[in-house]
Order: structure tokens, then sequence, then C-alpha cells
């Protein structure tokens, strides 16, 4: 629309047309308090709070309901607004309880903060107030009723941002009260998104209540480590008795990918890492085939020393069964572990291991996504690209349960974009609610809706809808194409050539795993090596793993039977549990030396002769790539005495068995690794050269370690065409997202391997290993369990 | 034909209802007639009562008491067979509204929304029923009775008390 320009205390702000003029004044640095008013939410004007004096019109007005116009002249702060602010102060504090010194929100509360600044101290109410008992709704959502204020956030988050509309207002006048959907309980996702939009401590938080205040706690921004959607998630934490503690989860400043947006996983999920199962010393097999606790020195002395003899000697191993030798000794990876410490593993596999045996558990086809999409350029979406699309083709998966975040931005997207929503899909999936057309496929239709959309008429002749479903699309200018892990090999080809065959039309593959992509991209494949190259070539990544072998190896699941006959003698499992995803049997491995980095001890680290504890995701640095190819920072927020992440396991690994770390990880001044000298703090001239000075005045300059992931992630730049990293940005807590076109590869090659998928599928509340071991998330998911066998 | 096939309905209340939920733009507007005409057939709004309109309109059961709970004449627990609503608002009050109020809880043994234990009576104070001008007046059921006197209470209860031993 057309920019109008109008006036705010006396500047000259100009917008578009029927913007909200609360809008239009944030954006411009002029602050009016609402506590009604939410970005991305339907209006309510309901709390008086935003009330300002517009020129010519006799009362005062609501600045969330007024659209600018041209020539406005507005007044927002006067003694006539600051007295009408405080009354409707006054008439919100009338019953609401002084209990700031131990509500949840003291600190942070909205009504606190306006209090403070227009100063209702002195209540003209003089009789008692009403207090009911705080209620709890659910494992998650607790409700104190005194504190409400009516601003009823909750109920359109609920209803409008989540559709789940779990949320109501009864009795409407002055008994009005906030009521859940069960009566006495919540009958919801518990995503908790009530209590993040929450302006008072009305809503409270299970997994946070009353455990800390927020000035106590450090606040650090990382990336969620449940799914595949990557969340930034901002932890406080709080220093304990062994290190620092996870007290809270939400997304503090509302930025980054998912905005408002986290899940019950993201919000409440975070008491893995001080579960009292947690592994904190490395366990070695003794001879009474006992695993004992030992040092960190003795256990990384044991493996190096075993892992060298595999390497080193060739001939029949000493069980008499094996080859040892290169490539007797497999790797797996996990979808759990950063970009940095992906990337190691397979080059300690390929370099130091010296094996070509090297997977993870697949859970999406990022092979042949990738290879289809090389040499095209912005064909691949990132999810605010998927936010933001006019036009979005979802096919298989079930976002909602699955990818909560990508459900929230598709419903954001239809609701404030007025995007069209195209599902098709063999079960029915609660997005259909959103969409303009929906298709419903029997299985294993998905080849013929692929062909029916690149014109075949034959195809999917028998459902009504298919014509008209084909045509609606063939009407969008541009399309963004997101598929569920379903779609693999053949299927995915086919799909991506239609799309790749119309202009404008860009693709996003879904899978499970916070770095499900990134442990693809970063070559943990035994065909493939990072940037998804062949093994086989003379690429500069090819020069500088000189001497790896060039066959392809074994993969996940033949290299778990391959161990289990006795063909494979050394295996290193990194963050994978294949006893229990593969149904191995105790034992199989006996004749196996296996080492196991994880949290927690799995069926697989009960198997292994040595178990080292390793850094869950909030305990460490480095990055992550979600499923949508965004490369996000994860920071070390919470602290674990007695484990260590996996990147620094490999490094010492390697360093005990002879290497010289330099040639795996480039760290010191000789490659190319830049230190932060005070640069990124901002445009104060000469503050660099100050720290650098001073700092190395005092001995105190930075002794980059080899223990540093972000030393690698230069080597990842430098090597993997896809991550062009805008580093600033990145280092600013934003995204960066890959470009697979930028990659070189042979597509019909990477079309005739074994994609090897499983693709999971977890529910709301279960995310595997982490999921097990978080008890907020257990609570949670045996609560849906009552209410569904009580709906039964 | 009914979109419901298993009503708690009348067929009458239920074809009532599937004609009425057309006549709006919306579906959801017909949902206050439909309390209404609910409460009249059932006594109140059940629960049984709700999620069937609830499903009828196509809005959850939650959406539905968000209204229903605003209506002070929608109520969610029976009623007496005869419902007497004694209006104490100020003409009525001025004419001797609470006499009538205090002689009616004096008479049923009950005070305000209470019901009598053979379940005949509920007896409720209301607001404005718009009979000031024959004040004080109360109501029951659909049934208005005017220009009280305290006296005439026990008529009329007698009147009601006959009509249901007579089965009307």
């Amino acid at each position: 629309m057309a920019d109008v320009t109008f006036t705010v205390d006396g500047k000259t702000l100009t917008a578009p047309a029927g913007t909200l003029l609360i809008d239009a004044c944030r954006k411009a640095g002029i602050e009016i308090p609402a506590f009604c008013y939410y970005p991305g939410l339907s209006l309510q004007a309901a709390c008086r709070m935003c009330v300002v004096r517009q020129e010519k019109v006799p009362k005062l007005q609501t600045a969330c309901t007024t659209p600018v116009a041209e020539g406005q002249v507005f007044i927002t702060e006067s003694p006539e607004i600051a007295q009408a602010r405080k009354a409707t102060l006054q008439l919100l504090l009338g019953n609401h309880p002084l209990d700031c010194p131990v509500c949840d929100a003291g600190g942070e509360c909205e009504l606190q903060d306006m209090t403070f600044k227009y100063g209702a101290g002195e209540s003209l109410y003089v009789e008692a107030k009403q207090h009911r008992e705080e209620q709890k709704w659910s494992p998650a959502v607790y409700f104190d009723r005194p504190r409400c204020i009516l601003c009823y956030r909750c109920v359109r988050m609920c209803g409008e941002g989540m559709d789940v509309w779990a949320l109501g207002i009864q009795n409407r006048g002055v008994t009005a009260v906030i009521a859940p959907n069960g009566g006495d309980h919540l009958d919801c996702e518990q995503c908790g998104m009530c209590i993040d939009v929450c302006p008072v401590g009305a809503l409270t938080s299970g997994t946070y209540r009353y455990k800390s205040r927020p000035w106590e706690m450090k606040h650090v921004s990382t990336v969620c480590t449940h799914c595949a959607d990557g969340c930034k998630v901002t932890l406080g934490v709080r220093r304990a008795n062994d290190g620092m503690e996870i007290v809270r989860a939400d997304n503090r400043d509302k930025s980054g990918i998912n905005g408002d947006f986290l899940c019950a996983k993201g919000r409440f999920g975070f008491d893995f890492v001080e579960s009292a199962e947690r592994l904190t010393q490395p366990l070695v097999r003794n001879v009474a085939g006992v695993l004992e606790p030992t040092t960190w020195e003795k256990a990384i002395r044991h493996v190096a020393k075993r892992f060298q003899e595999i390497v080193s000697r060739s001939g029949t191993s000493k069980n008499g069964r094996g080859q040892d030798g290169p490539g007797s000794i497999g790797v797996i990876g996990s979808t759990r572990t950063t970009n940095e410490e992906n990337y190691l593993l397979q080059k300690f596999a390929r370099t130091v291991l010296k094996t070509q045996h090297i997977d993870h558990e697949r859970t999406a086809d990022y092979a042949t996504f990738h290879g289809l999409l090389v040499g095209s350029t912005g064909r691949a979406a990132g999810l605010k690209e998927i936010a933001a699309a006019p036009a979005i083709l979802l096919l298989g998966g079930n976002p909602t349960e699955e990818h909560p975040l990508l459900a929230w931005s598709l419903r954001s997207d239809v609701r404030l974009n007025h995007a069209r929503l195209y599902v098709a899909n063999t079960q029915a999936i609660r997005l259909e609610r959103q969409a303009v057309r929906s298709l419903h496929l029997a299985d294993g239709d998905y080849e013929a809706l692929v062909r029916s959309l690149s014109g075949d008429e034959t195809a999917l002749a028998g459902l009504p809808d298919a014509a008209a479903f084909r045509d609606a699309l063939a009407g969008e200018e541009s399309l963004v194409v997101i598929c569920g892990a379903e779609f693999r090999g053949a299927a995915l080809a086919a799909l991506m050539r239609w799309g790749l065959s119309r202009p404008q039309v860009k693709f996003a593959l879904l899978s499970d795993g916070v770095n499900a992509r990134g442990a693809a991209d970063m070559g943990v494949y035994p065909d493939l090596m990072p940037g998804y190259q062949m093994l086989a070539g003379d690429g500069p990544m090819h020069q500088e793993y000189a001497g790896m072998p060039v066959t392809s190896g074994k993969d996940y699941v033949a290299m778990m039977e391959a161990a289990g006959s006795g063909k494979l003698n050394g295996l290193l499992v990194v963050g994978a549990d294949p006893f229990a995803a593969l149904g191995v049997a105790d034992g199989a491995l006996k004749d196996t030396f296996l080492v196991v980095q994880d949290c927690f001890l799995t069926r697989t680290a009960a198997q292994a002769d040595v178990v080292l504890p390793t850094a869950s995701l909030y305990e460490k640095t480095g990055t992550v790539t979600n499923c949508y190819g965004d490369v996000q920072m994860v920071r070390k927020a919470a602290d674990k005495a007695g484990v260590k992440p996996d990147f620094e396991i490999l490094v010492r690994l390697a360093g005990a068995m002879g290497v010289d770390v330099r040639t795996l990880v480039p760290f010191g001044d000789s490659q190319g690794v830049r230190a932060d000298m005070g640069q990124t703090r901002g445009a104060q001239a000469g503050e660099a050269d100050r720290h650098a000075v001073w700092l190395a005045a005092h001995a105190l300059e930075p002794k980059l370690s080899p223990f540093d992931p972000l030393a690698i992630l230069d080597e990842v730049e430098r090597l993997v065409p896809e991550y062009k990293l805008d580093r600033l940005n990145l280092f600013a807590g934003n995204e960066s997202t890959t470009e697979p076109g930028a990659g070189f590869v042979s597509v019909e090659s990477l079309l005739q391997r074994k994609d090897g998928v499983v693709a999971a599928h977890p529910g709301l509340f279960d995310s595997g290993l982490l999921s097990e071991k978080t008890s907020a998330l257990q609570q949670l998911r045996r609560h849906q369990e009552k209410l569904t066998v009580a709906a039964d | 034909m009914s979109v419901e096939t298993m009503s708690i309905f009348s067929p009458e209340l239920s074809a009532r209802f599937d004609e009425l939920v057309t006549r709006y733009p919306m579906k959801r507007s017909a949902l206050i007639p439909m309390l209404l005409y609910a409460q009249d057939e059932v006594g109140y709004l059940s629960d049984a009562v709700i999620d069937e309109i609830a499903r009828r309109i196509g809005i959850t059961p939650l959406d539905v008491r968000n209204v229903a709970t605003y209506y002070s004449m929608l109520r969610f627990k029976p009623a007496g067979r005869f419902n007497v609503q004694v209006c104490t608002n100020i003409s009525c009050m001025l004419r001797g509204g609470y006499k009538i109020f205090d002689r009616f809880q004096e008479r049923l043994g009950i005070g305000h929304k209470g019901v009598t234990a053979d379940g005949l009576f509920s007896l409720e104070e209301v607001e404005c029923i718009g009979a000031c001008c024959w004040a004080p007046a109360i109501q029951v059921n659909y049934d208005f009775h005017d220009e009280l006197t305290e006296e005439r209470v026990d008529a009329i209860l007698e009147q009601y008390r006959s009509q249901n031993a007579g089965g009307r």
C-alpha cells in the first residue's frame, strides 16, 4: 500500500497506509505500552494501555486499532495519557496479588514494568482481595487466577497461533476467567506458548515455577537438540554443584528462524542434562568383563592403543577371525552432534583409522536431494523462505507432530500472509485445516501423484480431486515443495525433476535429528565425502585427505552385520544406539573392540569395551544444520563435570595415536584461524588494537587450541562449497543458509546408490534417547496418554 | 435429513436445528438460539447438549461454554419443572418484589437458585423481566404473573402443583 506521512510526538513518520499506529511507532522507536496487543495475533483492544491522543478526535484512541492515514497527528506521552494509563493499572491491580517477590514473572513482568513507569503504587481499592488457589492444568501449565489481567493473549496464541483452541474465557463480565478445554485440565499439545506470551505470572511453567529469579540466571542462546527444525532456544543457566545447570528454556529475544515459537520439547525438554543416569566418568571393561570407571587419560590411552594395533598391523587379527589393517574399523556417527564433530569424525575415520566404513542413521535421502540441486541456484528453501512463501506444497510428513516449527510457520504464513497451502498425504494430518486444497492418497500413491503433477492424465485417475489439485498447482507462479522423508531415491528424484522443470520452485526435505542434515552434508557416509563428493577424484579435499581409502565402505546395517560375524575388529559408535535401533542381540559384538561415545549407558554402550561420556548439545560449541539447510551457532550453556565434547575426544584419540593433530584440526596461526580480538564488539575504532596490545602485554593472548571446533568450521567453509556461510550473521545468532546448488557431484551416480533411509517419526514429546531421559517430557507423555485413555 | 445420526434432541428440534444453521452466513451465528431451544427441551445445558451443539456448528465445546457462561438465563444444572423467576429490579422492588421473593423462599423452603427436593420447583431472583407496569411480577417458565401480593403466591404454587398432578 502507498506510504502515508503522519506526526507522532512532533516527529514526522512514514509508513504504509493501514499500518497500525502501535506498529508504526514501535518501528520508529517510540514505545507504546500494551498488554493485549501481540504482534501476529488478532486485535483484542481490551487493555486500554495503548491509548494515545489524536488531534481533532474527542477521546483517547487505542493505538493498536488505529490504522495510520495521511496527515494524522498523535501525541503518545502527556500527563493526560499517563493518567489514563495509570487508571488502567489501578483497575488491573485492584485484585492483583502483591506476590511479586515469589512470582515467577517478578523481574520480567510487564505489569510490574508498567506500574514502575506510571506509578500506580497506591491503591484506591480497600476491600479484601479475592483469592483463588492456583490450578495445575497439566504437568507443564499452571494457572494462578488472581494474577491474570485478562489480556487474552494466551487464548489467541493457543487458537490462532497453535490452532489448538484449548483456552477460552468464561463468565465474561466481572467474574471472567481463563478456562482450559478439559474443565480442570488442558487437553492440548502442551507447547507452553500460553506461558510464553503471558505478560504476568498467571500462567507458569511446570519445569520452572518457583525455581529461580530471572536475574539469577545467565541466558545463553543456542539451538534446541530435539528435532531437525533447529529452533533457537535461550537456556537460562545457573551455577550448580557440578557445573552449570539449566533451569529454563525459552526463546527470550524472539529472534531467529522460530521467532516466538518453541514446542514442548524445546521448552520443557532439558532436564536430561541433569539426569542421574548421565555418564560422567569413562568406563573400561576390566578383566572380569565388567565396565569399570576410570580416568580420561587411561581410557583415551587404552582406546588409542587398541585402535593403533588394529590399524597398523595387517593379517589375521588376534581373535583369528577378521583381518586387521586399514578398513578393519567401523565408525557410526550421530544426528545429534555438531557439523564440526561430524566433519572431524569422518576425517578421523578416513585419515587416522584409514577406514571407508563410516555411516550414520540416515533419516532422509539428502544425497539424492542434493544431487538434483547441484548446478542450480536458489532452489533450496530455508525456513524463513518457507515462512514467507506465497504457495507451499506439502507432500507426506506430519509437521504438526514431527516438525512443530514448520507447522507453526505454515500456519502463520497462511494466517498472516494469506499463503496457499496444498497438502497431499496418505494419512489425515492437522495442517489440512489450513490448506486450500488437500488430497488424500492411498498408500504408495506418491509416485502416481508425481506423475499426475507432471501431466500424466492416467495417474490418479481414480481420485476425483487430483486433476483440480494439479491445475491449481499449475496456476501458482512460485512454489515451495516440502516433502517428508518417505520421499527418497527415484520418487524424490522424479518429484524434484518435475519441480526443477518449472521456474521458481524451491524444495525442502524433512528429516529427524537436530543435525541429520549436517551429518549428511559433512559426509558421514561410506560412499560420500563432505559436500556429497565422491570418494574418487582429485578435488582440493581429496588432495588434503591423501592416502584415504577410495572404495565405498559398508553402510550402517552392513557394518553391524560384519561386526557381528567378526569381520570388523573395531567399532567406534558416536551418539547412536545401533543395538536398540537394529535389534542386535546382546553379546553379538563380543569379538569386536567396541568404543561408544554417548551421554547415557545405552544398550550399545552397555556392550562396549570402552564408554566415553560425552557432552550433550547444550554443553558444547559448534554449528548445526537444520533440515532446511539453515546453519546456526550452538553455544555452550550447561556444564557437567566429567564429560567432554565428542570433538575433544576425537582430537585426543588422534593425539594419543601419534597423529599430528594439526593435520586434523587446523588450529594455531598456520592455517588461517582468526581469533576475535575485539573486532566484533562494535564501532569503537581502535578497540581491537587496544585488546590485542593489552592481552599480549599481560601474556594473555588467545592460545588457540585443537579443541576449538571453530577451527574446523574454517576448513569446512574452505572445502565444502555448499557451506559458504555469512559468518557475522552466524555469530550474531542468526541462521546462514547453505546453497546445495554450489556443490559438485554426479547426479546419476547418486541415484544408483542405496539410500538406506530409515525414516523416524517421533511425536510431540519424543526425540529418542534424550526425551526418554527427560523427566518433564515423560510426565507430559503420561499426561497425554491418560487423556487419550479417558477419551476412549 | 438430520446431519446428526445420534442426536440427543427430539426429531422436531433436530430438524429445527438443521434448518437454523443454514440461515446465517456463518453457522455459529445460530449458537444462542440453539442453546435456548436446547435448554427448553432438555431443561439445562448438559455436557451432552454442549457437545452436540458444538458438533453441529463445527466449533469446540469450549467455544460453546465461552459464550453460554455469559448469559445468566442459560443454566448448566437442572432446574425444577417450574422455574420461578422473581424480579427484584427497581419497579418490582419498590412495589414489594422482595416480599414476594421471601414468600416463595419460605413456601418452597429453598433460596436463590435452589431446587425443591421433588424437583418440581426452582427459584431464582432475576433482573428486570419487562413487566414494570404491572410490578411486582414473576415469570414461571414462560408464563407471567403480575400485580402480585404475598397471598397470591400460595395460589400460584397451588396452580402449578395441580397442573403437575393433572399430568399436563
